[in-house]
């Protein structure tokens, strides 16, 4: 078997330890500058790009798979308000799901995250869905 | 540019067609850049070698490259502080040398005390005119 084993049902509800990030001005502006965003306050390192979340890299104890045999199905934010340059955001992910599918790839596994980020108060700041499929 | 393109749009109503936003073509480059500032180290969007491994012709765009694009598309209309939400499906590959243009669409305005919240419906197509990403978004217009 030169596949591994597809990933368990087991790990629904996994969690990642919380984790602190802390918004930095050149690191938003370096990620403005990769996708040429040409909104003035990207630029300015002032609010980061609505997609900035995706910078916040967590791992899930036990969930482990070929990066290279993933494709990322679908992805949605929701926001409270934009993040900014000195924001401290806390963030955690959790497998809300895994679920087995035949497609025309053959068979493929959904691997559903979800995450969670706040600030220093615990008040929520925004909320990320990811679908990624592995073949 | 001055200003978000909706703030002065009051006649924004369900169907409306909105402008467009063309971005430049993708580069290696830009796909290298975007890993690094991004930490999307998958080396399919850096690596030709890896791609073919996995029966690719090549390196492809990182989806989350195109959702940036959309991201981009609605602070240009509303502004960076007017994002609620932004929910996409990548249905097509993205390659080095694609030209993606964002289109969009309002689905819904409703009109509160606090303002107007449009549904939009947004996209991504590439220069043959494929919808490679396909989503809906919400935006709260003061």
């Amino acid at each position: 078997m030169d596949q591994p084993a597809a990933l368990s049902r087991d790990l629904i509800g996994r969690e990642s330890e919380v984790i602190l990030f802390e918004v930095e001005r050149g690191a938003i502006r370096k990620f403005a500058e990769a996708i040429q965003d040409q909104t003035p306050e990207c630029l300015r390192g002032d609010v980061a790009p609505p997609t900035f979340p995706t910078t916040f890299r967590m791992t899930i104890p036990g969930l482990t798979f070929d990066l290279a045999r993933v494709l990322h199905g679908a992805q949605e934010y929701r926001y409270e308000r934009p993040l900014r340059a000195g924001d401290r955001v806390h963030c955690k992910v959790r497998v809300a799901d895994i679920y087995h599918r035949k497609g025309r790839l053959g068979e493929m596994t959904f691997l559903i995250l979800a995450i969670e980020g706040t600030d220093d108060l615990g008040k929520p700041v925004f909320t990320g869905m990811t679908t990624a499929i592995l073949r | 540019m001055i200003g978000p393109v909706l703030a002065t749009r009051h006649d924004l109503a369900s169907g409306s067609v909105l402008p467009d936003l063309r971005k430049s073509p993708i580069t290696k480059l830009q796909l290298v850049k975007y890993a690094g500032a991004s930490g999307d180290f998958n080396l399919i969007h850096t690596d030709d070698e890896t791609a073919r491994t996995v029966g690719l012709d090549g390196v492809i765009a990182h989806g989350m490259l195109s959702m940036a694009f959309l991201g981009e598309y609605l602070c240009w209309l509303a502004g960076p502080e007017s994002i609620r939400r932004l929910s996409v499906r990548f249905n097509e590959m993205v390659r080095p040398g694609d030209t993606l243009t964002c289109r969009g669409r309002v689905k819904e305005r409703t009109t509160g005390t606090a303002g107007s919240r449009l549904q939009l419906e947004v996209w991504a197509e590439n220069q043959r005119a494929e919808r490679v990403t396909v989503g809906d978004a919400e935006v709260q217009m003061t």
